[in-house]
């Protein structure tokens, strides 16, 4: 004889069981995670080290300067001559060549905050991961409902907002996982960490990237909740990944942008996310402009998944 | 309390507000039996699941599942069903104990009653062998006894199953349906099911609904539904196909006549009297008959006489046509 099921899911038990059920289907994909490692490298590569701003600046790109000799009146010397003095030529493109090579590491320091760009802008490939992963996590609810999965979840006890909640846990745990291997990598190929980091801000880099991965998967999961085709998803994705890339400061510093882009990077979430890390790696760390990119990540990641919990028990029952 | 596990009450449901799917049913599940939903593609079976197993809220009505109210005791219904859906709902990627065993967690089962529930079912299901083989190598067959695996994991009460047998093959229908009463017996569950096979309510369900346009026609047994047709039925076809259904009237014993296409259903007590009777008045005014059959009720004849036309064009909704493409299609893979 059959007994009554005796047992109910407690919140907990319901959000361990899907994110296990995520991170188990990502494991056994390891090709998942080495596209997703190999995208950020490529751009790396590509952008941080083909592209490489600081270089234009280098006084070998001015080519060789011949100056001819400067012949003048023996009265500007101090103290004055009679007759002429001549200076050579050699000497005078010496001094320009030195004057030109400190251009442009403070011309890069003064634009970027930092002298080379790889370790700018492999900073920025941090929050393109947590963008991409947490575009996935939409994906992946499209999916569960095709193949009929959800219906299944849907019709257990779990409750719905565990549904939601794994998936969000989901991004934020691979977010970090893959960010850890980006930033070990960066190191190898030269990025130059700022005197003020200590193993402590490993913390900090967590809590931040975290953060805007639990607001911007519930962005997406919200944006996916009701759609039934990946197809528009992917269109959708696309469409907000783009400026949430570069409308912010993750390739390029705000203040080399027109004002109207300004405006929005000073909103977008990702922004924050790549201030906080620059802080916590390469920068001088300013404690208030951390706090500040902190406590932004904090509400963008609250009220989304709010909103995002919200509509999951508005939309998954009809 | 009553012998009725379910029980539904003018339960109705109707989507953007004009495409009504279920409209005002209601019938009870008595404890133990296998109900069957029967009807063609868009009846409205699907629907009625799907509320009762509380993915949709009802627009109008009510039903009850074991004393629970499934609108408003969603956690209570949901803790004592078992639901087999009708497409294949186990992760691919999983093997099928992590299948089992997911399912286990969102029921909150502690991990060694779950780890031995598991094996059990694995056993009665006959995949122990296959347990730790990823999903995607199963077959149709093996998926759908996975599928009857999780939906028992939290030892239902009353197990739905929604076309349990869809995209499978003559065999593993057969197998599937040994299954189903494998588990009944074992497990004395109520079972309430949903399929448009005929063979398959006949063979497995104790009473059967036949539900069309979302409308409930007719209830009962099987048997009781093949006498409820009151005797025999009489198709024929005549030459150049004349409209003779005031003649057939006019014939003793005839009950009822229906024009189908190009040949005539008749209802008579007693076939094998009334067919020469009926052929001796057609050939008496001139007509040829070109082709006769003489059939015993079956279930077919039922649901013939309760649905009207044998093959129904349905326009279904674009998102069931393509889940039910991928079950199919996914059955047939391998």
């Amino acid at each position: 004889m059959s007994k009554m099921n005796e047992y109910h899911p407690s919140k907990f038990h319901g959000i361990w069981a899907l994110t296990k059920r995520e991170l188990k289907k990502w494991l056994k994909e390891p090709i998942i995670l080495l596209m997703a490692i190999l995208q950020p490298i490529l751009w790396m590569g590509l952008f941080g080290k083909a592209m490489n701003i600081d270089n234009m600046f280098a006084s070998a790109n001015f080519g060789n300067i011949n100056m001819p000799n400067l012949t003048l009146p023996g009265s500007y010397a101090t103290p004055p001559v009679t007759g002429y003095i001549t200076i050579p030529g050699s000497q005078i493109s010496a001094m320009f060549q030195q004057a030109l090579a400190n251009i442009g590491p403070n011309a890069m320091q003064n634009i970027f905050g930092v002298k080379d760009y790889f370790s700018y802008m492999s900073v920025g490939m941090i929050s393109f991961i947590v963008m991409f992963t947490t575009m996935f996590s939409g994906m992946s609810i499209v999916w569960d409902r095709r193949l009929g999965f959800l219906n299944k979840v849907l019709s257990t006890p779990v409750s719905r907002g565990a549904i939601i909640f794994s998936k969000v846990l989901n991004a934020g745990l691979r977010s970090m996982f893959q960010a850890t291997i980006i930033l070990i990598l960066a190191v190898i190929f030269g990025l130059q960490v700022s005197s003020t980091f200590t193993p402590l801000n490993i913390f900090g880099v967590y809590a931040a990237i975290f953060l805007l991965s639990v607001g911007l998967s519930s962005v997406f999961l919200a944006l996916a909740l009701r759609s039934t085709r990946q197809e528009t998803q992917m269109a959708i994705v696309n469409l907000i990944n783009l400026p949430l890339m570069f409308a912010s400061n993750s390739l390029f510093p705000i203040s080399m942008m027109p004002d109207w882009i300004q405006v929005i990077v000073r909103v977008n979430p990702v922004s924050y996310l790549t201030d906080a890390l620059r802080q916590l790696v390469i920068l001088p760390l300013d404690s208030s402009l951390l706090m500040f990119d902190l406590t932004y990540l904090s509400i963008f990641a609250v009220v989304f998944s709010f909103i995002g919990i919200a509509l999951s028990w508005r939309f998954l029952t009809k | 309390m009553s012998d009725d596990i379910i029980i539904a009450k003018g339960l109705t449901k109707v989507f953007n507000k004009h495409l009504t799917a279920v409209d005002h049913i209601d019938f009870s599940v008595k404890n133990g039996e296998i109900f069957g939903f029967l009807g063609p593609n868009g009846a409205g079976k699907t629907t009625t699941i799907n509320m009762l197993i509380t993915l949709l809220k009802p627009t109008e009505g009510n039903a009850s599942v074991l004393g629970f109210d499934i609108s408003k005791q969603h956690d209570d219904v949901r803790n004592v069903i078992g639901v087999v859906p009708q497409e294949y709902t186990a992760d691919e990627d999983l093997t099928g104990l992590e299948n089992i065993i997911l399912c286990a967690d969102l029921y909150g089962i502690p991990r060694t009653v779950a780890k031995e529930r598991a094996e059990d079912l694995l056993k009665l299901v006959e995949l122990t062998d296959f347990k730790d083989k990823k999903v995607e190598t199963y077959s149709g067959g093996m998926r759908r006894r996975l599928e009857l695996a999780c939906g028992l994991i939290n030892r239902p009460k009353v197990l739905f199953l929604d076309e349990p047998t869809l995209g499978l093959d003559v065999q593993t229908r057969t197998a599937t349906w040994e299954y189903i009463r494998k588990l009944k017996n074992e497990y004395g569950m109520t079972l309430f099911m949903t399929t448009h096979y005929l063979e398959e309510a006949d063979s497995l369900c104790d009473r059967i609904a036949i539900i069309d346009h979302g409308k409930i026609v007719v209830v009962g047994t099987p048997e009781e539904l093949k006498h409820s047709l009151g005797g025999d039925i009489i198709t024929l076809s005549l030459k150049d196909d004349p409209d003779v259904t005031e003649l057939f009237h006019s014939i003793k014993d005839v009950k009822d006549v229906k024009k189908e296409n190009s040949s005539y259903r008749i209802k008579v007590e007693n076939g094998e009297v009334t067919a020469p009777l009926v052929i001796e008045s057609l050939r008496r005014k001139g007509y040829t008959v070109t082709r006769l059959m003489l059939t015993e009720p079956t279930l077919n004849e039922v649901y013939l006489e309760y649905t009207g036309k044998s093959i129904r064009d349905t326009e279904e909704s674009k998102e069931t046509f393509k889940t039910q493409r991928m079950t199919m299609w996914r059955a047939r893979a391998r």
